[in-house]
This record gives structure tokens, C-alpha cells and sequence, in this order.
């Protein structure tokens, strides 16, 4: 099997070869078998994608050590679910990764698109061809997951423990199809630039992959947040790695996209700008693979340095060439077809929504790359570390939350004052009001304040939204406030679906902001010894340590020390750290120590506690740390999830004809109110 | 004026306070980050960077960690192979940081001649991959010999 894998990964390349080639040439010379015979080549390059993995995983489930990467990457002794993840844990085997989602994608995308517009499919195909031929060879030539050793060893290396976590199964997936989706808008507007037809159709396809990136990439950036919090033990989800930050930036590029498609599909403005978030989304996407994989930039958690980074940074350079020519020689095809009429205007928060995310993804990208770049300009390394992303992000961050509140509710065109009063009013002094509760009740901290102002002004206005539509729903349609629920938000998916996602954005800023009365101790505790603390609450907590331990288990030892705890004199639990080493079926351990963090949750309070190592005496030494909110990155993570599932769910065509934008459940005085004044 | 101007004029005065902001920051967080060869270097030509908080990245010389009896703090060696600089670390370390791992220590360079670190991070080659290795007695010259022997 591993031979068919080997092979099929060989005849991937070529199929891929053929279906860019042959795509290209039938665009050029509209020439229908052509054309025909690249798209199938597209499909055939899935299969041979498909066996190429299965035999993949049939080398490692079957532990087939005389592979260089099975012996690599997983050990006799290894719970077999994570045997099965080992596929993408290493650089060959997450490479093929991307090649099985990309042409997955690109067959996907060509069948669902073919019919509605045939004159994109042979240069989308042939584009989507190209990236997968990149791919495919990298993996071909430079990183072979089926390359041989030339001896039989007894076992393999292990996983690293810190991945052996079902964060760590989900989380690469995840981010992987979010990058990779980003392929799919790419090329397609490739296929619009170069045909020079951009119409609704186009609209449609662009709008729905650049959304499945934007869906997993969320998924994918959050549970890498919890994977980091839970098991890396530093007391943080989020420390401006550059490995982080590159699944950030397409993220930015991609939410600026979907605000700003809007102003397209409405008011024919931003043609240009669409089409460089678009291409933009997908060379980050790109850039992000590049910086984890070549070594360019330090990280913690980088994979190992490998000669593939300069095929990246080629295919990079070849991307940005391209599409740089393309927009350039049809910059006239692009011209708006609508102005700016007021700077109080729907249009106008876009614009600025899309100017603050592409503001935070540049500082972001200086950051990271500031390194490389003082060293090119003068000579010596210059590293900015999280002061410098909080300084300049947190103020970004709060405009672009207050932007969250303002953008959907501002009337199209020029805003009246009528508007404004109706919309904002109401949310405006919820804002002030939790401002002022919390400045009364002590918080002194200036920005965790502005933006818990900011959350209640724009839960507030989600709120009201809500409401208005509920209720007219019940008031037309005659319906129990379920249903009408239900109905409203069956009905007009796109907007109460993002509606959904921005309440899951206040619980993330809430929850940000919670950081700012982060507070950690250093403790070093015997057994039956106790440590009392305040929390950042003013809580009074005692932990009482109840010894070490060590015990012995499949493919471990682990030492571990439990604290008794009590929170204001009362009992709340017992909270377990844990060092833990890994071993081989030989018993010779594998790896360094790896931490298990004691947590205990409450909506208010994470109690968070890393054993950091036993001294003689069996002195457990303890860093206990108190986050306040942190449950509420997670829920807000899963709030956003559910709202892009709602966006994203498919309606039927009959429906879709129906539904037009407010209309079908505002009131007519409401839809009155709406239209501006002189229309 | 046009909606248009206002609406740039609005954008460049977002972007302005964004690179100010990027700018300052940068000036004042921005760290050295340096060989123990160039912090010499730096520290011969210019005696008062003493006070300048830096980042050092080396390798840790294999035996010289020491830990100060119930206490966290460390003592180690670095090395770039040129240079090896004496290290005082107080906190808690890493679980990657053993004998001959990349680490990058934070600090300052103390009068004494010794580092003192404030952030200790350590890294490993390869952090996520480690590659197999054959057996020591199968490294060996007649092994080898024998090997080829049989599978000629």
C-alpha cells in the first residue's frame, strides 16, 4: 500500500500538470475538450490525492517503521487516535494534508460552479492546477513522506506529548482547511481578471469560499488558543508567536473581504479593493505556511528547518507577480460604479472597518517580520515582543468593536438624524451606563474599561435588533416568540447569522479585557502546607498541598501534586498539576518533561495551576495564576462558529428568490424610516 | 468637500496614529537580539549598553545548569561557539530546557560579567519531529562492513 501511496503521489503531480496545462490552453483557445479533459484531470488528481493518503495512513496504522516519516513520528505504545493524527504532525505528511483538502476543494468548487459560469472554469481550473502542482512537487521532491530508511528500526520516535492533546488532533485540520479555502476565491479571480467578467455569479462563488476560510480558520485559531492554554502551561491562549499571528493574518484579510463584498454587492463600489483582499487572503495564507516551515522568523513552535522554504518563497513571488500584472492591465474593467455620498453612512463604517482590520494585519505583519527586517536595514536583530502588538492593536481593536455596533445599523447611503436617534440611542446609554457601573465599583484599568463600555453599547444593539425582528414577526405573522425567533433568523441567514457572530466578537473583547487583571504567584509549597491569596476579585483563596505523587502508566510517568482548596473558607475542589515524561516501549524516555495544568473554571475565574518541578524534600514548586473570563474566549469561539454555520447554511433556490432583504418582516413604517430622505 | 476627501482624510488620520503608535513602540520594546559574540562586541565599544535590556540566543553548555537548593534559581553557561557567557536565571523554567538546548535568555549584562535573565525560553532543534536514529552499535565500522556484506 505504501507503494500504490508512493506512486499515486507521482501520478498526482502529473494529472496536476495536465489539468493546468490543458485548462489554460482550452481557455485560450476556447476550445471545449480541452477545457473538459482539465477539469477531470482536476478530479483525477483528488483520487490519486486520496489513495496517496490512504497509503499514508496505512503505513502508520500498520506502523511501517522502514518509512523514514512513520518511525518519525509516532511509537508502538501510542494511543492509536493520535497514530492517526500523526498524518499531519509532521512537514511531509501536513503537506500532503493540504494537497488532500486543496483538491478536494478544487473538485468541489469546479462542480458546483461549472454550470452557472463556464467561462471562469478553465482558467479557475487551471489556477487551482498550478497551486497543486507546487504543492505536489514540493512534497515530491523536497519532502517525501514515503521515503525509506535503509534500516529496520524497533521503534519509532514518538509524538511529541504536547501534541499528543485533542486540541492538537483538531486544531492543524482545521486551520488547514481555512487556509487552503483561500485558494479557491484566488483562483477565481484570477479567472475574473484575466476573462474580465465579474458579475454576481462570481460574486457568489467568491463570497462562499472566502466564508469557509473565515469558518475554519476561526475554529481553527480558537482551539489552537485552548490547545495553548490548556497544555503549553505559560498562564496564556495567546503570546503574538509568529506562528500565530501567520493564522491571524488571512483571518483579518479575510473578515475585511466579507464586510467589504457587502458594498460591492450592494452599491457596486470597492471592485479593486475586493479583488486585492481576495488575492491578499491567499498569499498570507501562503506567507503563513512559508514562515512555520522555512525558519525565517524564530518561533517556539516552528517545524524543523527544511529546504522547502525557498520553493515557497519562489512560488510566493511568482503569486504576487502575477496577479500584480493582472490587476494592473485591467484596473479600467474595475472602476466603481457608485460614489461615496456621506461620511454618515453605512459605506463609510465598511470603509473603516476595512481600513482598521487591514491597519491591525499590517502591524501584525511588521511585528513579525520586524526581526528579518532591522536585520536587512541595519545589521543587527531587533525583536518587539507583545508590548509592542498590545500598544498598537488594543486601540485598533476597540474602534473596530465600536464599528461592530455601528456598521449594521446605519441606514445605506447618508444616515438621517432620525436614524441615528432610533438605532443608537437606546444602545448608546447601555454603553455608558455598564462605563460608569464599573468605574463606580473600583476598575481603574482606562482600556478594559472603553471596552466593556463598548461591549454593552454593541450587545445592546445586537439586542435590540433582535427584539425589533421578533416582535414584528410576531406582530405580522401572528407567532409564539420561538417561532418567530426561529423564523427570523431562518429567513435572513446573512444578516442574523452575522448578527450571531458579532455577539460572539463582545464575548471574545470581554473576555480580552479580562486580561488586565491577570495576576500570577510563585509558590513553592511541602505537603500540608498552605498558601493564601487574594484573587483579582478580592476573594480570599487557600490552597493546600496534599503532597506528591508518582505513578506509572502506558507510555508515561507522572509526577503529580493535588492542592486542596478553598475559596473564601469555604471547600470549592481539588486541583491536580501534573509533570509528566514520556517513554518508548523500551522505557527510555522520549522527549522533554511535559506539563499538565490544574484548572479550575468558573465563569468569572480561571484558577489556573502549573506544577513546575518537585525540589529535594518533595517541594512542589507552583505557579498558581488567576484569569478572570477566560471561559468566555471559548464560548465567544463557539458563538462565532454557530453564527457562521448560519451564514453559511445553503438555501433552497425557491427560498432564496423570496427572501429579499428586510422586507419580508419590517413593519411598513420601519421600512419607511429606512429609505433615506429624497429617495 | 467631497465625501470622498473626508473619508481619506478620516482613513490617513486613523493610519497616522497607527504607525505613530507602531513607531514608539518599537522604540521603546524593541530588543537587541544578539549572539554572545556581538553582545561583546557591543559591550567593548560601548560600555554604557550594559543598561539596555537584550535578548541573548546561544546554546546551553551541556553540565553547567545548576539549581540553587529549594529555590528557582538557575545557573547555566551559553555558547555560540565562539563565546560562552554565564547566565543567572530566577523563575520558573521551561520544560524544553535541559543540556544543549537553543535557548533565548532576556535580560541584562550584569558588572560582573554574568547575564542576568529576566525571560528564559528554550527551544528545541525541532521542537515537534524528532528524527530516528540508528543504534549506537549499528553506527559502528564493522557493522557497517558486515551490512554491506549482505546486502550488496
Amino acid at each position: 500500500m505504501t507503494l500504490i501511496g508512493e506512486l499515486a503521489l507521482w501520478v498526482a503531480l502529473l494529472m496536476a500538470v495536465w489539468a493546468t496545462m490543458a485548462s489554460y490552453a482550452g481557455g485560450y483557445y476556447h476550445r471545449g475538450d480541452l477545457i473538459e479533459s482539465g477539469t477531470r484531470a482536476i478530479y483525477a488528481t483528488f483520487a490519486m490525492v486520496v489513495l496517496a493518503s490512504i497509503g499514508l495512513w496505512t503505513a502508520l496504522l500498520t506502523k511501517d517503521y522502514s518509512l523514514e516519516y512513520v518511525a518519525g513520528h509516532i511509537s508502538t505504545n501510542m494511543p492509536s487516535a493520535y497514530i492517526f493524527t500523526a498524518f499531519w504532525s509532521g512537514q511531509q505528511g501536513s503537506l500532503l494534508f493540504w494537497e488532500l483538502i486543496l483538491s478536494m476543494y478544487a473538485t468541489v468548487a469546479l462542480l458546483t460552479s461549472r454550470r452557472r459560469s463556464p467561462e471562469l472554469i478553465p482558467w479557475a481550473a487551471g489556477t487551482l492546477g498550478a497551486i497543486l502542482v507546487f504543492f505536489l512537487a514540493t512534497n515530491a521532491f523536497k519532502a517525501n513522506p514515503f521515503v525509506r530508511l535503509d534500516w529496520l528500526p524497533v521503534d519509532g520516535k514518538g509524538m511529541n506529548p504536547q501534541l499528543q492533546s485533542p486540541g492538537m488532533a483538531i486544531h492543524p485540520p482545521n486551520l488547514y482547511l481555512g487556509y487552503v479555502a483561500t485558494a479557491v476565491p484566488f483562483a477565481f479571480a484570477v479567472a475574473a481578471l484575466i476573462t474580465r467578467k465579474m458579475d454576481t455569479d462570481w460574486l457568489a462563488i467568491v463570497r462562499r469560499w472566502a466564508l469557509v476560510s473565515w469558518f475554519f480558520l476561526t475554529i481553527g485559531i480558537v482551539l489552537g488558543m485552548w490547545w495553548a492554554y490548556v497544555e503549553l502551561g505559560w498562564g496564556g491562549y495567546w503570546a503574538w508567536d509568529p506562528v500565530e499571528n501567520s493564522s491571524f493574518l488571512p483571518w483579518l484579510s479575510g473578515t475585511a473581504f466579507l464586510h467589504s463584498i457587502m458594498i460591492q454587492e450592494k452599491r457596486g463600489m470597492l471592485r479593486k479593493w475586493n479583488v486585492v483582499l481576495v488575492v491578499v487572503s491567499f498569499l498570507l495564507a501562503i506567507f503563513g505556511t512559508f514562515l512555520t516551515r522555512s525558519g525565517v522568523v524564530e518561533s517556539v513552535h516552528s517545524f524543523a528547518q527544511s529546504p522547502v522554504g525557498t520553493w515557497f518563497a519562489t512560488f510566493f513571488f511568482i503569486c504576487l507577480a502575477v496577479t500584480i500584472y493582472l490587476v494592473a492591465t485591467r484596473l479600467r474593467d474595475l472602476e466603481a460604479r457608485a460614489e461615496l455620498e456621506s461620511m454618515i453612512s453605512r459605506e463609510a463604517a465598511f470603509l473603516y472597518n476595512n481600513l482598521l482590520l487591514c491597519g491591525i494585519a499590517f502591524a501584525i505583519l511588521w511585528g513579525t517580520l520586524f526581526p528579518v527586517i532591522s536585520e536587512w536595514v541595519r545589521g543587527t536583530k531587533i525583536t518587539v515582543g507583545p508590548p509592542f502588538f498590545n500598544t498598537v492593536n488594543v486601540p485598533l481593536g476597540l474602534l473596530l468593536l465600536a464599528l461592530t455596533g455601528v456598521g449594521p445599523l446605519i441606514a445605506w447611503r447618508r444616515a438621517s438624524v432620525s436614524n441615528l436617534k432610533r438605532q443608537f440611542l437606546v444602545p448608546a446609554i447601555a454603553g455608558v451606563v455598564v462605563l460608569v457601573a464599573l468605574a463606580l465599583s473600583g476598575m481603574r484599568a482606562g482600556y478594559a474599561l472603553i471596552a466593556y463600555g463598548l461591549c454593552g453599547f454593541v450587545a445592546t444593539t445586537i439586542f435590540q435588533e433582535f427584539r425589533k425582528g421578533v416582535s414584528a414577526r410576531r406582530h405580522i405573522h401572528g407567532e409564539g416568540f420561538a417561532a418567530a425567533f426561529v423564523h427570523l433568523i431562518a429567513r435572513n441567514r446573512r444578516r442574523y447569522g452575522g448578527y450571531v457572530v458579532h455577539a460572539g466578537i463582545v464575548m471574545l473583547f470581554a473576555a480580552f479585557a479580562g486580561l488586565a487583571f491577570k495576576t500570577q504567584h510563585d509558590v513553592s509549597l511541602l505537603a500540608g502546607q498552605a498558601y493564601e491569596v487574594r484573587d483579582p476579585y478580592g476573594h480570599n483563596w487557600k490552597f493546600v498541598s496534599q503532597g506528591t505523587s508518582m505513578s506509572e502508566t502506558l507510555n508515561r510517568i507522572t509526577m503529580g501534586v493535588s492542592l486542596e482548596t478553598w475559596r473564601d473558607g469555604k471547600r470549592v475542589g481539588l486541583i491536580t498539576s501534573e509533570k509528566r515524561q514520556y517513554l518508548d516501549s523500551q522505557k527510555n524516555p522520549l522527549f522533554q518533561p511535559s506539563t499538565e495544568v490544574g484548572i479550575m473554571t468558573t465563569p468569572k475565574l480561571d484558577t489556573y495551576v502549573v506544577l513546575a518541578g518537585v525540589a529535594q524534600n518533595d517541594q512542589a514548586e507552583l505557579s498558581i495564576t488567576f484569569n478572570p473570563l477566560v471561559m468566555w474566549v471559548w464560548i465567544g469561539g463557539f458563538v462565532m462558529m454557530i453564527g457562521g454555520l448560519i451564514v453559511m447554511w445553503p438555501q433552497a433556490e425557491r427560498r432564496r428568490a423570496q427572501a429579499g432583504y428586510t422586507s419580508v418582516m419590517l413593519p411598513a413604517r420601519e421600512i419607511a424610516a429606512e429609505v433615506p430622505a429624497g429617495v | 468637500m467631497k465625501p470622498r476627501t473626508k473619508f481619506l482624510i478620516g482613513g490617513g488620520l486613523v493610519l497616522g496614529v497607527a504607525v505613530y503608535l507602531m513607531a514608539t513602540s518599537i522604540a521603546q520594546t524593541g530588543t537587541y537580539y544578539l549572539t554572545p559574540t556581538e553582545l561583546t562586541a557591543k559591550l567593548d565599544t560601548d560600555p554604557s549598553f550594559r543598561s539596555t535590556g537584550v535578548r541573548v540566543g546561544a546554546r546551553v553548555v551541556p553540565g553547567s545548569i545548576q539549581r540553587a537548593p529549594g529555590g528557582e534559581e538557575y545557573a547555566f553557561r551559553v555558547t555560540d561557539g565562539a563565546r560562552t557567557l554565564p547566565v543567572i536565571y530566577r523563575g520558573i523554567a521551561p520544560d524544553t530546557f535541559t543540556d544543549s538546548v537553543d535557548v533565548v535568555v532576556e535580560g541584562r549584562m550584569g558588572t560582573d560579567g554574568t547575564f542576568r535573565a529576566t525571560t528564559l525560553l528554550a527551544k528545541c532543534a525541532s521542537r515537534y519531529e524528532s528524527a530516528p536514529t540508528r543504534p549506537k552499535y549499528q553506527q559502528t565500522p564493522g557493522y557497517q562492513a558486515a551490512r554491506g556484506a549482505t546486502h550488496a
